[in-house]
C-alpha cells in the first residue's frame, strides 16, 4: 500500500499547471502515487483529468510545476519517452486498431522482428501475446482475430494488457469502465486488482462511478478546477461522503460565480 | 455468401458463424468472401473464359503482350496508390509524375552527360522529392491530400511542358532498354516484382503495419507511438517514385518520351484498379495483390471490348458500372465481416 511519507513514492507531481489561451486547465496539481497503489481519479467534466493524463504521460508538457519518478526528477519530452520511463496511458479510445489483429495490437511499435530482414516474426508474437494473456487472466478466444470483432471489455483488457507487457510500471487507466456492462466493468477491475497485488504495477484510475473507486482503488483523490481538493485512503471514505463533497463544491462554485 | 441467418438466438461464439457451420462448398464460398482478392480472381477468369470463348485471338501471343503492358502500367502505379490508400490518402498526381521522370532521365544524359544509371537514379529522385512534398504538404500543413496532389498535378504538367516545349523526345539508345520496358512483358515482369515487394512490405514488415494502423485509427496509433505522419510520407514517396518509374518503363516500351503520356488517364486507372481490388478509400483496409488483379480486370475489359469492336464511349460505360459494383461489394462484405457473420 502507500508509503505515508513521500519517499517511497512511484510517481510525484507537484505544482502543475497547464493553460490554453484564457482557459486555466489546471491550477496547482498535486499528486502523488505510491508503489503498489491503485489511486482513484475523479472529477466532474472540465476539471482537467484529461489535461493531466496528458501531461504525466508526456503528451504535453506541463506550463510549470515539476514531476519526479521514484524521487527522480523528469521532463517528460514525449509519450515515448514517458514510456521508456515506465509510464504508459490506456487512452479512453483504447489506441487499438480496429483492422489489425488481437497480437499485431498488442506488438504494435514494438513489434518483433527477425534478422537479419526486418519481417514481422509474427509466430512469436501470436505465441508471446496468446501466453501473456493467459497469464494475466484476460480471456481472449483467437488472437488472430480483428480487435473489431471483440467486446468492450476484452478491448479495454488488450489495451491494458499491451501497456503492461510493454514493461509498464506506472499505469494511467482513462475511464477503463466507460460503456460497459456490470460483468465486462468486473473483469476490468478484477485485472487491475491482478495487476497491482502480482505485478508490481502502480495504477491511476480515472473514473466517474465512485462505486468503482471505492471497490478497487486504495486512496482517492478528487479534481476540481484544476487543483486536488481531496485525498483520502478508500477505507476512510464511503460513495456518501464523495458525494457530498462533489455537491458541496458545486454548490460552492455556484455560488461563488 | 449472403445467407441470411435464420436461427432467433444469437450465435454462441463469434467463431460459430453462418458460413463456418457448412460443408466444403460453403468453406470455398467463405474463402472467397472473407479474401478480399478471390472474389475479383473469379471475375477476372470469368472474364477470360468469356472474352476467349467470342473471340479466339483474345489469348493469342499477338494479343497477350498489348494486355500485359496495359495491365503493368496501372498496377504498378496502383501498388503505390494502395499503400495511401490504407493511410487514408490519395496521390492525384501520379500521371503527371510519369511523364516528367523520363525527361528527366533524358536531360540528365543529354545535357549532364550523366550515365543512363544515374539519369534513371536522378529521375527517380525527383520522383521521391515530388512525394516528398506531396507528403510534406498534406501531413504537416494539413492540407488534405486530394487538393494537395491537385495542385502538383497542375504544377508538375507546367513543369514536364516547361522544360520540353511540348515535345516528345526519342528514347536513349542504351543497352538495357529491354530490361526497362521495350522488350515484351518486360514491363509486366516488374510490376508483378514490384507488387510481390509491397505486397510484402505491407503485410510482413512493421512500416506495412503501421501504414494500416495510420489509416484505421490515426490518433490511436499516434497514442501507441506510431510515427503516422513519418510512415505517411514516405509512402507518398513510394508512389511517386513508382509512378516514376512506369513512366520511364512505358517511355521505353512505345519508344518515346511524350510530355502527354500518362496524365488523368493512367492515374484514373491506377486508382480503379485499387479500387476494384478491394482497396477502400476511407483507409485502413487494402491489399496489393488486389490491385495488380484490378488492374488485370481492367486490362482485360478494355481489350477485350476493343477486340469485340466496343468503343470507347461503351467502354466507360462498362468501367463505371464495374467500379460501383465492385464498391458496394466491397462495403457490404466489410460491414459482414466487421459483425463477424463470416
Amino acid at each position: 500500500m502507500a508509503a505515508p511519507n513521500g519517499n517511497g513514492d512511484r510517481l510525484v507531481a507537484e505544482g502543475i499547471a497547464k493553460r490554453f489561451g484564457a482557459v486555466v486547465a489546471l491550477r496547482n496539481v498535486n499528486l502523488r502515487l505510491g508503489r503498489n497503489e491503485v489511486l482513484g481519479l475523479i472529477g466532474d467534466n472540465g476539471a482537467g483529468k484529461s489535461t493531466l493524463i496528458k501531461i504525466l504521460t508526456g503528451f504535453q508538457p506541463p506550463d510549470t510545476g515539476r514531476i519526479l519518478i521514484d524521487g527522480q526528477e523528469v521532463q517528460l519530452k514525449s509519450v515515448k519517452h514517458a514510456r521508456s520511463l515506465g509510464i504508459d496511458t490506456v487512452f479512453q479510445d483504447l489506441a487499438l486498431i480496429n483492422e489489425l489483429s488481437v497480437y499485431h495490437n498488442m506488438f504494435l511499435n514494438r513489434e518483433v522482428v527477425k534478422k537479419p530482414l526486418p519481417f514481422l516474426a509474427n509466430r512469436i508474437m501470436k505465441r508471446r501475446a496468446r501466453e501473456y494473456l493467459d497469464d494475466i487472466g484476460v480471456q481472449i478466444g483467437d488472437v488472430n482475430d480483428e480487435v473489431a470483432r471483440l467486446s468492450g471489455g476484452q478491448r479495454q483488457a488488450i489495451a491494458v494488457a499491451r501497456s503492461v507487457h510493454s514493461d509498464a510500471s506506472i499505469l494511467l487507466l482513462d475511464e477503463p469502465l466507460a460503456a460497459m456492462g456490470a460483468k465486462e466493468g468486473a473483469m476490468i477491475l478484477d485485472l487491475v486488482r491482478r495487476l497491482r497485488d502480482e505485478r508490481d504495477i502502480s495504477i491511476i484510475m480515472i473514473a466517474h462511478n465512485y462505486v468503482h473507486v471505492l471497490e478497487v482503488c486504495d486512496r482517492v483523490n478528487l479534481l476540481r478546477g484544476g487543483e486536488i481538493i481531496f485525498d483520502k485512503p478508500t477505507a476512510e471514505t464511503s460513495v456518501e461522503e464523495l458525494t457530498n463533497v462533489v455537491v458541496r463544491d458545486l454548490r460552492a462554485a455556484r455560488q461563488g460565480s | 455468401m449472403a445467407q441470411p441467418t435464420t436461427e432467433p438466438e444469437a450465435p454462441a461464439a463469434p467463431e460459430e458463424s453462418v458460413l463456418r457451420r457448412g460443408g466444403a462448398a460453403t468453406a470455398i464460398l467463405r474463402a472467397f468472401v472473407v479474401r478480399r482478392e478471390a472474389s475479383i480472381v473469379l471475375v477476372a477468369i470469368a472474364l477470360v473464359i468469356y472474352f476467349q470463348s467470342v473471340n479466339s485471338n483474345f489469348l493469342s501471343a499477338g494479343n497477350l503482350p498489348v494486355i500485359a503492358q496495359f495491365v503493368a502500367a496501372a498496377a504498378i502505379i496502383a501498388a503505390g496508390e494502395v499503400m495511401l490508400m490504407i493511410g487514408g490518402e490519395i496521390d492525384l498526381s501520379v500521371g503527371q509524375v510519369f511523364a516528367l521522370s523520363p525527361f528527366i532521365m533524358f536531360f540528365a544524359m543529354e545535357d549532364y552527360g550523366l550515365p543512363f544509371a544515374f539519369a534513371v537514379v536522378a529521375a527517380l529522385l525527383v520522383s521521391a522529392f515530388i512525394g516528398l512534398v506531396n507528403g510534406t504538404i498534406t501531413c504537416l500543413l494539413g492540407v488534405p491530400s486530394f487538393i494537395t496532389t491537385l495542385g502538383t498535378l497542375f504544377l508538375i504538367n507546367g513543369l514536364t511542358l516547361t522544360i520540353s516545349d511540348g515535345f516528345p523526345r526519342a528514347v536513349p539508345d542504351v543497352s538495357v532498354a529491354n530490361i526497362f520496358g521495350a522488350a515484351n512483358y518486360s514491363e509486366f515482369i516488374w510490376a508483378v516484382v514490384i507488387i510481390l515487394a509491397v505486397h510484402t512490405v505491407l503485410r510482413l514488415t512493421p512500416w506495412g503495419l503501421h501504414t494500416v494502423a495510420g489509416g484505421g485509427n490515426p490518433l490511436g496509433a499516434r497514442e501507441a507511438g506510431v510515427r503516422v505522419n513519418y510512415v505517411k510520407i514516405g509512402n507518398f514517396m513510394l508512389c511517386s517514385v513508382l509512378a516514376g518509374l512506369t513512366g520511364i518503363l512505358e517511355a521505353f516500351q512505345i519508344d518515346s518520351i511524350d510530355p502527354l503520356a500518362g496524365g488523368t488517364g493512367i492515374m484514373f486507372q491506377a486508382i480503379s484498379a485499387a479500387v476494384i481490388g478491394g482497396t477502400a478509400l476511407a483507409g485502413g483496409s487494402g491489399t496489393v495483390i488486389g490491385a495488380l488483379v484490378g488492374a488485370l480486370v481492367l486490362g482485360i475489359l478494355r481489350n477485350g471490348f476493343t477486340l469485340q469492336g466496343v468503343d470507347a464511349f461503351t467502354f466507360d460505360l462498362i468501367l463505371g458500372i464495374a467500379i460501383l459494383v465492385a464498391m458496394i461489394l466491397n462495403v457490404y462484405l466489410s460491414r459482414m465481416r466487421r459483425q463477424g457473420k463470416v
